[in-house]
């Protein structure tokens, strides 16, 4: 199992995470080296062994539809790294 | 003995019959830290002046008759659980500025027995490591050797109680993240069983496996920690709707008619010599306190377990970690030429090569053509070792194992490897993977270097783990010891 440099740009594409070549030449050995450590979950014999997604069995966890106060759009927009008219500021979606 | 190295039992006994006020406790550890922290860096943030306002606030409450165990007592929360109008930055240049405006539901609760914190604690970024050296900020040193690391993620809490930086803490478990570092620093650490301690306010990492939980100095503040911060909550739909029990209770210093597992895959290949000995003594230690022991208990999928975690841990917090674009809050890279280059840009200056490594391995684990052969078959591991761990159960109310492989290791030895960093949790993982309660307990000591044992249970078997571990303590004299930094 060995992860090529073109793998590794598609996977990074995909986690819209920007990476320089150097990172592209280190995720490459390192996740190859990792991945191929974890060929060890192949060997185990799972034949009709559902698969656990969680460690509680919930569902459908439901609470009661009651009016509670949220937060002024002030305290939600003290983070935003940029806002204009109480609004997060975005870069244009459409160029 | 110092101020700062008393118990939370000791210093709530001092505290309500009025010898000793929260102010002057509060000043005493806040005057500790400044001693020591030079050395150990346990803090992100030192909150001083919160501190002592909170004293002040506490000693009020004490006077007017209303001393709960926790009131008025100091301590450090880890710095991922967020804290209204003092910032959280899971020792992220991606949170660094980052100011939550509410309070975690454990936040809220130890309000609600007048809390007085001192600071937030280091971390690994975004708790993604096993030794602290994984924080934007600064390393965090072992106080037992100040050339070694305290384990991780949660380093900052574990030195701070181990060093009297504060009295306790709370730390967060993923797959080891209280108890390793809490058996390389000397001191108590519970993973409570997932849904036992609500995550609202909890930065997510792995959601199917964090919880929060107590560092303390001994086994009865473990209790004391857990008592308050245990139970449901509506605002987390995956904690558990169970009745909280008095842990204090189960403080009891004997072990008759209680069965130990010793489960044989944890002693082999990779567990140091000295680890090993130590380990051992002490559940030789166990047996004389009236526990049966079985050392003919085996955990056959143990070998898979770490590539099942590191596997289903980066696919969730790639999802979870999907919400750092640059935009509602966070680090936000500007010199970008599109939305889509300044979304990447903010991640690629944002996040540590750590978090990046589980992002990657998590989105690969997650894509198409792979999904099948990597998360699928992970969660189908994780059921094998969920219902081995049942087996073992069903005829051991507990496993013992060492918390860790090692003692602390040097810092800079595994930072190259991330394999090598993977393996210092690989005792502890098992029991996120399950989803069961883990305590690690103060076990002795290799060549100056603490070594912790761990002590594993079924879901919702806390009170026969704080037993075990508390008649253990009782009977030896590790939690004494303090390291002199």
């Amino acid at each position: 199992m060995r992860l090529s440099r073109e793998e590794v740009r598609h996977i990074a594409l995909l986690a819209r995470l920007g990476v320089d070549e150097d990172d592209l030449e280190r995720f490459s050995v390192q996740l190859s080296n990792i991945l191929e450590n974890f060929e060890i979950l192949q060997q185990v014999d799972t034949t009709d062994v559902p698969p656990t997604s969680h460690p509680v069995a919930l569902s459908n966890v439901m609470r009661d539809d009651e009016v509670a106060p949220s937060f002024a759009p002030a305290e939600i927009l003290a983070n935003a790294p940029q806002e204009e008219g109480g609004c997060f500021r975005v870069r244009a979606v459409l160029e | 003995m110092a101020q700062y190295d008393l118990t939370i039992h000791e210093a709530h006994r001092l505290l309500k019959k009025g010898e000793i006020s929260s102010a002057e406790l509060t000043k005493a550890v806040l005057e500790r830290v400044d001693e020591v922290e030079g050395k150990v860096c346990s803090f992100v943030t030192l909150t001083k002046d919160l501190a002592l306002d909170q004293a002040r606030q506490a000693d009020e409450r004490i006077r007017a008759g209303a001393c709960s165990p926790l009131t008025g007592v100091p301590m450090l929360l880890k710095d991922n659980m967020c804290t209204k109008g003092t910032r959280t930055t899971c020792s992220s240049k991606m949170l660094e500025n980052f100011v939550p405006p509410y309070d975690a539901t454990v936040v809220e609760k130890l309000n609600a027995q007048g809390m007085v914190m001192v600071g937030k604690g280091n971390m690994d970024e975004f708790a993604m490591g096993s030794s602290t050296e994984n924080s934007a900020f600064h390393l965090t040193h072992n106080p037992w050797d100040l050339e070694r690391v305290p384990g991780g993620s949660s380093g900052g809490p574990a030195t701070a109680v181990a060093a009297g930086g504060a009295i306790y803490a709370l730390g967060s478990d993923t797959g080891g993240s209280i108890r390793q570092p809490a058996g390389f620093c000397n001191v108590v650490g519970l993973k409570p069983t997932y849904g036992r301690v609500s995550r609202y306010g909890l930065v997510a990492f792995a959601s199917s496996f964090d919880q929060i939980g107590p560092v303390t100095k001994d086994v009865t503040d473990c209790a004391l920690v857990l008592n308050v911060i245990a139970g449901h909550d509506p605002r987390d739909s995956t904690s558990v709707d169970r009745p909280v029990p008095d842990y204090t209770k189960s403080l009891i210093p004997d072990l008759k008619d209680l069965r130990v597992g010793i489960p044989k895959e944890y002693f082999a290949e990779g567990i140091e010599s000295g680890v090993e000995q130590v380990v051992r003594q002490a559940i030789g230690k166990l047996e004389e306190l009236g526990a049966e022991l079985d050392w003919d208990v085996s955990l056959p999928s143990t070998h898979a377990a770490l590539a099942c975690y590191y596997i289903i841990a980066p696919s969730e917090a790639m999802a979870n970690l999907a919400r750092y674009d640059g935009v509602k809050y966070g680090f936000s890279a500007r010199d970008a030429e599109s939305m889509w280059d300044a979304m990447g840009k903010t991640r690629q200056y944002g996040f540590g090569p750590e978090v990046k490594r589980r992002i990657m391995l998590g989105t690969y684990a997650l894509s198409a053509g792979y999904h099948e052969a990597y998360y699928l078959k992970a969660q189908k591991v994780r059921t094998l070792i969920t219902r081995e761990f049942a087996d073992a159960f069903a005829k051991c109310d507990v496993l013992v194992t060492p918390t860790s492989p090692t003692v602390p290791f040097r810092i800079g030895e595994r930072v190259d490897d991330p394999l090598q960093m993977y393996l210092a949790d690989v005792c502890t993982q098992p029991v996120n993977i399950a989803g069961i309660p883990g305590i690690s307990v103060p076990a002795g000591f290799v060549d100056g270097l603490p070594v912790g044992m761990q002590i594993m249970g079924k879901p919702f078997s806390e009170e026969i783990l704080l037993r075990v571990a508390f008649a253990y303590e009782q009977a030896t004299e590790w939690r004494q010891r303090r390291p002199a930094v």
